[in-house]
């Protein structure tokens, strides 16, 4: 039987792609204009400075170090709030989205403000020789805080639908904890944890507003590549900013390509029937 | 009291000792990474007392940021739910070419970096942009002005609406639409009547999401803004000047209002949840996604 057409699709999509071309397509299209029209000389020396790859060098690097970090800290937080009662817990589960309610702005401020030397956590850190503020350190901490719940989120579902049988199974065998945890949980949560993985790298690599107050913005050891592209900006050096936003536009469509693999994967293991 | 469920018997990881050490360093970590932000904010915006914290909310220059900021969102939210709506209803419930690709491109804005983004207008607009020779000899000003400041915002948040309707409608399916339309209602009739009861919380859920980030985007409004203090800094952009001018109590007076806009909309979404709103955006959830739809009446 041939389906019914609904009606209505002329508007929708009418609206729908004039919305797409002029807010995001036309954009991003001038963007990759600007810098195609520079020539592949200027382009690779502007994209293979010193001081371009010292920032890529320190936003890939502590991207990696932050989503480690939110790798064991959200497998850690998605597992209590699944596995145990306690009380708190639904407050706790709300808390989890407040780094992608609260502005990153007014992250960064906070952030910096507790792990300056005087702040509540600065303070006894720098007591311990440790600098958290204005170092790599803190562009960590601000990654951290800013990607939190994406692995959290994407491993908390998976966690709630596994099959408790399949842990029975394993301590009926008399396997320990542990190893029950490494041989049957954590296969089963991999894709998942890969899927929370990319995302929270992806954010990572893009964020500003958290890290620039609390990084320090030194050239060639806390200068983020955003914040590269914003001061070639305010220079009026308009090629150089294109170019350093084009490798960034880059490297969000690899990373997008990794991500919507690593979900179908995800997808593909946990819908069952 | 921590305890594992009751009356059951022990899963991985119950284990009495490892339960509370674990749940004690994940509960510590949660205080001094979520938990101490927020608190810091709320000390150091009264650091200097309650009248200096009135006196830098109610300063020309931040309620004017302020303003900006209500009117950015009054603007861009309403058309981004427009399209929102437009761009499910097109894709849900009818069958094209390049649907694959238009979702994609949908879902585009979420995976750039907001810089990226402010610096892209820049070439449509600016000076040296596409448009920008033109609209400068027509008098028009969209950048360093409100017009590029809600592009911008709707840039960052296009996908926000979309995406909460999408997987919902899809999982819904077309035949109640379908029905309406065989028994004589018009394309609107059915919109209002039959599809919105099903899809209201989670278009609320949407609105809520992209009106929260809307109100705090700093890293493509700055590139587009021009910071102009008293004139096109949004609120997120007042705080980042007050902190760079030393008047921290002031900047976190500022803050504490987006801190408390923050705190608002996760509790309308703690509540939205309850209503079944979000979930399907879980992977697992996909698996009983027939379970969020709302009854509906006969």
């Amino acid at each position: 039987m041939r389906r019914r057409v609904l009606p209505g699709l002329p508007l929708a999509l009418g609206i729908t792609l004039v919305y797409v071309a002029i807010i995001v397509v036309l954009p991003l299209a001038a963007l990759v204009f600007k810098a195609a029209s520079l020539g592949p000389a200027d382009y690779w020396r502007i994209i293979s400075s010193d001081r371009a790859f010292a920032s890529y060098r320190v936003t890939v690097l502590c991207a990696l170090a932050a989503t480690v970090f939110n790798l064991l800290f959200g497998m850690a937080l998605a597992w209590v709030l699944v596995r145990y009662r306690f009380p708190g817990r639904r407050l706790v589960d709300a808390l989890v989205d407040l780094p992608f309610a609260l502005p990153t702005a007014v992250a960064g401020i906070a952030l910096t403000t507790l792990f300056a030397t005087n702040g509540w956590f600065g303070a006894p850190l720098s007591l311990l020789g440790i600098k958290v503020a204005y170092t790599p350190l803190g562009i960590i901490v601000a990654m951290s805080f800013t990607s939190i719940p994406f692995i959290v989120r994407t491993v908390q579902p998976v966690l709630e639908e596994l099959d408790p049988a399949l842990e029975e199974a394993g301590q009926t065998l008399g396997a320990s904890d542990l190893s029950i945890f490494v041989g049957v949980i954590l296969p089963l949560l991999t894709p998942a944890l890969l899927a929370g993985v990319s995302l929270s790298f992806a954010r990572s690599l893009g964020e500003f507003g958290a890290i620039i107050f609390i990084a320090g913005n030194q050239p060639f050891s806390t200068e983020i590549t955003a914040l590269l592209a914003f001061i070639r900006l305010e220079e009026y050096d308009y090629p150089a900013s294109a170019a350093i936003a084009s490798v960034m536009l880059l490297t969000a469509f690899v990373m997008l390509a990794i991500t919507n693999l690593m979900q179908a994967r995800a997808l593909r293991y946990t819908v069952r029937g | 009291m921590v305890h594992a469920r009751k009356g059951k018997p022990p899963r991985v990881g119950d284990n009495i000792v490892f339960r509370r050490s674990l749940l004690g360093i994940v509960l510590v970590l949660v205080a001094l990474m979520i938990v101490a932000p927020l608190v810091v904010i709320a000390v150091e915006a009264f650091s200097r007392g309650a009248v200096y914290f009135a006196e830098s909310i109610a300063d020309p220059d931040t309620r004017h940021a302020i303003l900006l900021t209500v009117i950015t969102a009054l603007i861009a939210v309403p058309i981004n739910t427009a399209f929102g709506v437009a761009a499910a209803w097109a894709i849900t419930k009818h069958d094209f070419r390049g649907k694959r690709l238009l979702t994609v491109i949908i879902e585009l804005p979420f995976s750039v970096s907001p810089i990226v983004a402010g610096v892209a207008y820049l070439f449509v607009y600016g000076l040296q942009g596409l448009f920008g020779p033109v609209l400068q000899s027509m008098e028009i000003k969209i950048l360093f002005a409100l017009p590029g400041i809600v592009l911008a915002s709707m840039f960052v948040t296009a996908p926000f609406v979309a995406r909460e309707l999408i997987p919902l409608m899809q999982a819904q399916g077309r035949d109640l639409e379908e029905a309406a339309t065989s028994l004589g209602a018009s394309g609107w009739r059915t919109f209002f009547s039959v599809t919105l009861p099903n899809i209201k919380w989670a278009l609320l859920y949407g609105v809520v999401l992209c009106n929260s980030r809307v109100m705090g985007e700093f890293g493509a409004v700055s590139v587009v803004s021009g910071n102009i203090r008293g004139q096109t800094n949004t609120l997120p952009l007042h705080i980042e000047l007050l902190y760079h001018d030393y008047n921290a109590a002031g900047s976190f007076a500022a803050a504490s209002i987006l801190a408390c806009l923050a705190i608002v909309t996760l509790v309308v979404k703690v509540a939205l949840e309850r209503q079944g709103a979000g979930r399907v955006q879980r992977p697992a959830a996909l698996a009983g996604a027939d379970s969020i739809i709302p009854e509906t009446k006969p």
